[in-house]
């Protein structure tokens, strides 16, 4: 009895560590893809309408989800924020938590997350499907490069379009803010804009919720890129890809979020 | 004979006609080739000639598409020479691989088109991706190539618009857009009508004397191989199991061969996955 | 989806995109109000500067003429020594006040500057001799309640 309950503990010990150098074995792989991404990415740029029509398929198309819960978020945000604040007089100060909330962390890690699901999805969807249909080999026999031709304009398009959905997000928040804190729950106007420009500062506020974005969209194109490419090439191997891609990304994002916070909080009050 | 007249007409017109005559040979010795542990290649050898149309067949999984791979540098072999041209594949530089891949062309089973591009962009991505001619040229030349397939008026569609023989002949016409020395077949008449069937082999047989290429085909039809290749390869489980003309298969009498040509059920090829005995599987206690 | 069409999409995604960033840099964030106005420099002493912190606001009669530029505590004396950015043609008295202040009760710390009659003016590097501290809260307590007990003590 105990001879087998320690058999069964090997075996789960022995799958843990399999699991863990596995995790770590893909990390070097995924550093590996990193760089020969990097190492055609000229080749990419050169052709610069490859790169433009990834961004219209990953960023443009991802403008409607963006800018929709960028305004809710931000209206939900003035919401719940005015009715703490209010109970501390401190109505006045909407504005600059609206502001620091979106623009530092909500911005950059819910456009994130929204990225990753509907443009990494995407992304990794479209390669694990040529790799399917064997487009991908035909390339290669072809003599192009598959990573320069498919895969890196992918993923400059996500790197450059993330900061951008990020910052339209705040934006469309602040503004959702303004709408409800000001015109419907009778916020002064003036105290909303000056305490948040007094209080949001370009760097380190605006900068690091850039760098942010920045961070993210690296990860997350890296990720949807990499299932895609090495995606089984049947129906299952390409969905499983694209649901790893979108829980892979997410939680990435959310371990990201926490270090690159822990890296930029300079304590209160410098 | 229209297919003929376009096909020759098409070499005449052809701009680039290069090479080394005796370099277009392809020569397998002794290959050997395992996925992990399992092994699919035991010991391959076999020669192309140039300018000739070679077969190679053999049953799902013997190891057929593995031999294209290696001979297209896509996966290098556990030991044993594969050369092209004179060239040793696995032995080549990423650059020598690539300059040598743009000499050759490949069809790929079920085409494998880009399904994001038009007929004509698929055919045209070769050459804008290798050569710095200029559009009207291109135009052109891609117009030539679907002339020689006859699918000239299909240039504006869709991959996903084609039947499967269609989408069969514009891969072939891609396969050739840049006048290889050499073309690789994989499975060409997997799927087809008999018409398209028809089509596909006597382009192939046409294609390859205009251009005066060689051809590769791996496929397990033996009906249209036999009508138009000049030599065949039998492949089963990782070696050559038999080798000849289509005379000479027509008229063997190994029992490979036989099984094959005839399209037997059962022969060296067993019809049975190996199992326990049906004796023993109807009277095993049945699990609770 | 023609070649014309997607690059008017992607300008147009970029365009508003930087757009969006640079309202957050200037609308929302402070990029513009970073005084650009060329100034110079005063120093002074405190005893404590209580929650004074780097660029915060040097007023005047409630306008703000400068920023706090650097704090630093001087070893020997252990007071506190305030570098500030003055506008450029904002001149104060030789016997100008600066004190801490608190806008509000909870608001921030700033330094409140109150001119003199002194007719010559401070010059660039110059030191603001008359300060005052912080209201530090604790100690205004602490002083209360002493003088609550010694009144007890002197009334006995």
């Amino acid at each position: 009895m105990a001879i087998e309950a320690l058999g069964d503990l090997g075996q789960g010990l022995r799958r843990l560590g399999g699991a863990v150098t596995g995790g770590i074995a893909w990390l070097g792989y995924a550093a590996r893809f990193m760089v020969a991404i990097i190492w055609h990415s000229p080749a990419a740029f050169r052709r610069l309408h490859l790169t433009l029509r990834e961004i219209y398929f990953s960023g443009v198309l991802s403008l409607v989800i963006i800018l929709t819960s960028g305004l809710f978020v931000g209206m939900v945000l003035s919401l719940q924020g005015y009715e703490v604040l209010v109970r501390y007089g401190a109505d006045e100060q909407l504005g600059i938590l609206v502001a620091l909330s979106l623009v530092k962390e909500l911005g950059p890690v819910l456009a994130g997350l929204l990225f990753a699901s509907r443009a990494g999805s995407a992304i990794t969807a479209e390669i694990g499907l040529m790799k399917a249909t064997e487009q991908l080999s035909a390339m290669e026999m072809m003599a192009v490069d598959p990573i320069a031709r498919v895969v890196a304009p992918r993923f400059w398009a996500g790197v450059i379009s993330m900061p951008l959905l990020a910052a339209l997000f705040s934006a469309l928040g602040i503004f959702g803010a303004y709408l409800i804190g000001v015109r419907i729950l009778g916020v002064d106007a003036g105290a909303f804009w000056g305490q948040m420009q007094a209080g949001v500062k370009v760097w380190p506020d605006v900068s690091n919720g850039i760098i942010k974005s920045l961070v993210f969209g690296t990860a997350v194109s890296l990720i949807a890129v990499l299932d895609g490419y090495d995606a089984k090439p049947t129906a299952e191997g390409v969905s499983s890809a694209t649901t790893r891609t979108v829980v892979v990304s997410s939680l990435a994002i959310l371990a990201l979020d926490f270090v690159l916070t822990v890296f930029m909080f300079r304590g209160i009050g410098s | 004979m229209p297919v003929a007249t376009t096909a020759a007409s098409h070499a005449a017109l052809s701009p680039t006609r290069r090479l080394d005559p005796a370099a277009a040979a392809i020569e397998l010795v002794d290959v050997h080739f395992a996925y992990d542990t399992r092994e699919i290649l035991k010991g391959i050898t076999m020669s192309v000639p140039r300018g000739k149309i070679v077969a190679i067949m053999g049953a799902s999984g013997s190891g057929k598409t593995t031999i294209l791979r290696l001979i297209g540098g896509q996966l290098k072999p556990a030991s044993g020479e594969v050369l092209v041209g004179g060239q040793s594949v696995p032995d080549l530089e990423p650059d020598a691989l690539y300059a040598l891949r743009r000499r050759c062309g490949m069809l790929f089973q079920f085409g494998a088109l880009f399904t994001d591009m038009s007929v004509f962009e698929n055919i045209a991505f070769p050459m804008r991706e290798h050569t710095e001619l200029p559009e009207e040229i291109i135009r052109d030349l891609v117009l030539m190539k679907l002339h020689a397939v006859g699918l000239r008026g299909a240039a504006q569609l869709m991959p996903s618009e084609l039947s499967g023989g269609m989408g069969r002949r514009v891969a072939l016409a891609r396969a050739i857009a840049l006048d290889p020395m050499l073309v690789m077949y994989d499975e060409p008449f997997a799927g087809l009508d008999p018409i398209s069937l028809g089509i596909v082999g006597q382009l192939i047989r046409r294609l390859n004397d205009a251009l005066g290429i060689t051809s590769v085909v791996v496929t397990h039809d033996v009906y249209e191989s036999l009508k138009m290749v000049d030599q065949l390869y039998f492949v089963s489980e990782g070696t050559i199991v038999a080798s000849g003309t289509p005379e000479e298969v027509r008229a063997s009498t190994d029992p490979y061969v036989r099984q094959f040509v005839d399209g037997a059920p059962d022969g060296p090829v067993a019809f049975h996955y190996p199992a326990p005995s049906y004796r023993d599987s109807l009277f095993a206690d049945v699990d609770a | 989806m023609n070649r014309s069409t997607i690059d008017l999409w992607v300008g147009i995604f970029v365009a508003i995109g930087f757009g969006a960033i640079l309202f957050l840099a200037l609308k929302v964030g402070n990029l513009l109000t970073l005084d650009r106005t060329p100034g110079y420099h005063l120093q002074a002493s405190f005893d404590n500067i209580g929650g004074l912190k780097l660029r915060a606001p040097v007023k005047a009669a409630g306008v703000i003429v400068g920023r706090v530029e650097s704090i630093r505590l001087d070893p020997k004396s252990y007071e506190a020594i305030v570098a500030m950015r003055i506008d450029r043609d904002v001149l104060f008295t030789r016997d100008t006040i600066a004190s801490i202040n608190t806008s509000g009760l909870l608001g921030e710390v700033y330094i409140g500057l109150d001119a003199g009659g002194d007719t010559v003016m401070l010059k660039d590097g110059e030191q603001i001799t008359k300060t005052q501290s912080a209201v530090v809260i604790e100690k205004l307590i602490g002083q209360f309640l002493f003088d609550k007990a010694s009144d007890a003590g002197a009334k006995k």
